[in-house]
């Protein structure tokens, strides 16, 4: 019996100890999934693969991935004109250090997936929104695109077939909001990164007017596997309900930060003790943002709790890019709170009132409580604006919606915090020497 | 001066070739602006508004129009930057581990604040959102090197590597 994978993102990386090469990745039969489908596959045989497979989108909103390829429109129905596929490798929520890591270690895999994602919607127009700052990314990929490219594996005529995709790496300018894919669309044809009303949806109406498929770095990264190892292996791969495997990372105050391949459905408490060695001596866990900056706290209560959609969405929160950040007892609740509210802040558009002049606005009151200025009543103030401009629908896109997610729980969470800042008229965290 | 010569001494001859080779992937010229201007930052360190207005020329498209999405950016400079651009993440896996201290240190050894170029040129200071390396915080760059696990005491000794 052939034991399959259990790691299909990163064992080869774990088998090479660094960078998989070309060389490296075709040992390890890379490219053969690519290979197989294009010169002997239908675009929707593969379509229905990933749909039977149930891969949900790994950029935070866990859309299947299938069924919005599906809403592509096919043959003439297109109209004349490219199609395209837009890697989203803007990755920039904070905490969120899961796509660096799969485009400087395993580059091949990105660009395999994305061939394969290229044919099955029928583009021949594929980009990389990479993240400016990502220096490494951009070297890595710049490199296993040349290499790909002078194959054959990419541009004209792939493997030797009729189809031919042209794949190039755009390089952003830099803003949080590029990585809403609309707000991505804009940014990628040269204009200030502004999300559009939807709809339409970029796979009817994306790039350039054209249909558009935004998908997620690791998202992408996942579908080599699947045409690979076949449906019934990625989804025994999940633990619980979901299909696959994730990557899991933790920052924060715990002995290993890192990040793990574990199958989805892993629990929380085993991803802190097991994989990242548990909290520092003399550092209790408080709170924890499960999938980044944009998701409400979860506490030491949800520790049990498998990190997959549907649990932690009935708790309350989201999975999002299931890099979690650990917030410990030395940590002030009201000033961590700060430290999010001026990212969003600073990182809103413009575009729309509630969001560009509700969130410094929070942001300011934020600051009075912590520097002893707190008013009785500040705190029902802060629910009341926080869930108004949270409200999906009040605001153009979903920014300050996923703004609102870690105050509005921290308000719950930590109330007492809060609290006492008000009755004490200051910050008893600084207090204590913290 | 003829248009063509005016835009020449404003961006040299590679600058041109590489923004035209961006073109050749877009279905329009205008859609370049932000590789351009990427390109011309690469070279010149930051974009002024000579190059903004050869940019916007080259491209076929109003100056404002350009500066409105140059302003947008966090990586499009509109003012001179320093020998070396520090920019130090303030995200918040950075801010647990203790970023705070970090830019003091780093502040105090130079003598100038956030967002400012030091007297002598060498360094200009950002704050930036996650730099995607949390589990190595706190981190910052310098130029296009990725340094992580800062601490305060660290810092004399890492900014000396760089004149
Ligand atoms: C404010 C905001 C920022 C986002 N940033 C990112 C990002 O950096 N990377 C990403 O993949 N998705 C990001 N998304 C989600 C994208 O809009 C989109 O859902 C995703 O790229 C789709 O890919 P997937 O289906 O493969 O997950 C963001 C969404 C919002 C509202
Ligand atoms: S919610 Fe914020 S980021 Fe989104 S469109 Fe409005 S101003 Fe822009
Ligand atoms: S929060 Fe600083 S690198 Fe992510």
């Amino acid at each position: 019996m052939v034991t399959l994978s259990t790691k299909p993102l990163t064992e080869r990386v774990e088998a090479v100890g660094g960078v998989v090469d070309m060389a490296a990745y075709e040992n390890a039969g890379g490219y053969e999934a690519a290979r197989q489908a294009i010169t002997k596959s239908e675009p929707e045989a593969v379509q229905g693969l990933v749909k039977d497979a149930d891969l949900r989108g790994r950029g935070g909103a866990g859309f299947p991935t299938g069924v919005k390829w599906g809403f592509v429109p096919k043959g003439d129905a297109a109209g004349p004109g490219h199609k395209y596929l837009v890697c989203n490798a803007d990755e920039m929520e904070p905490g969120t250090f899961k796509d660096r890591y799969l485009m400087e270690m395993d580059p091949h895999l990105l660009i395999e997936g994305m061939l394969i994602a290229a044919f099955a919607i029928g583009a021949d127009k594929a980009y990389i929104f990479l993240r400016g700052e990502y220096h490494e990314s951009f070297k890595q990929l710049y490199s296993a695109l040349a290499d790909a490219s002078e194959k054959g594996y990419v541009g004209q005529n792939v493997f030797g077939s009729d189809f031919s995709v042209d794949l190039v790496i755009h390089r952003s300018g830099g803003r949080y909001i590029c990585g809403e894919e609309t707000a991505l669309l804009n940014a990628l044809e040269g204009k200030r990164g502004q999300p559009r009303t939807k709809p339409p949806f970029p796979p009817a109406s994306g790039a350039w007017g054209r249909p558009t498929i935004v998908n997620n770095v690791e998202t992408l990264c996942n579908v080599p596997g699947i045409l690979k190892n076949g449906v019934d292996w990625f989804r025994d791969l999940g633990i619980g309900n979901d299909s696959g495997t994730k990557l899991y990372g933790v920052s924060g105050r715990v002995k290993r930060p890192g990040l793990w391949e574990l199958p989805i459905g892993t629990t929380i408490r085993e991803i802190i003790e097991e994989h990242a060695g548990g909290m520092q001596d003399g550092y209790k866990l408080r709170g924890i943002l499960p999938g980044g900056a944009s998701t409400d706290f979860l506490t030491i209560e949800h520790l049990d709790l498998p990190m997959d959609y549907g649990s932690i969405q009935a708790a309350g929160s989201r999975m999002g890019t299931g890099t979690m950040i650990l917030m410990d007892d030395s940590i002030c609740p009201v000033a961590i709170s700060i430290n999010l509210q001026h990212f969003f802040a600073q990182e809103s558009c413009g575009f729309c009132t509630p969001c560009r002049e509700g969130l410094p606005w929070l942001e300011q009151l934020l600051i009075d409580i912590e520097e002893g200025r707190g008013q009785p009543g500040d705190l029902e103030l802060l629910d009341g604006n926080a869930a108004f401009i949270g409200a999906p629908g009040n605001t153009f896109c979903l920014h300050a919606t996923g703004a609102m997610e870690p105050l509005l729980s921290a308000l719950r969470c930590f109330r007492e915090d809060f609290e006492a800042h008000i009755e004490s008229g200051g910050c008893p965290y600084r207090e204590r020497g913290h | 001066m003829s248009e063509v010569s005016q835009l020449i001494e404003a961006l040299s001859v590679e600058e041109v070739d590489a923004i035209e080779a961006e073109i050749t992937h877009l279905p329009n010229r205008e859609s370049a602006a932000i590789e351009a201007m990427r390109i011309v930052q690469e070279k010149r360190g930051w974009i002024s508004d000579e190059s903004l207005r050869a940019i916007a020329r080259l491209l076929g498209m109003s100056t404002e129009a350009l500066d409105s999405i140059a302003t947008f950016y966090n990586l499009i400079f509109r003012k001179p930057v320093g020998r070396h651009v520090l920019m130090l993440c303030d995200s918040v896996s950075c801010y647990v581990m203790g970023c705070d201290k970090v830019r003091t240190a780093v502040c105090d050894q130079l003598g100038v604040e956030m967002g400012e170029t030091t007297p002598d040129g060498r360094f200009t200071l950002l704050p930036i959102v996650c730099l995607g390396a949390c589990d190595r915080a706190p981190v910052m760059t310098i130029d296009e090197e990725l340094i992580t696990h800062l601490s305060a005491d660290s810092i004399p000794d890492i900014l000396s590597g760089f004149d």
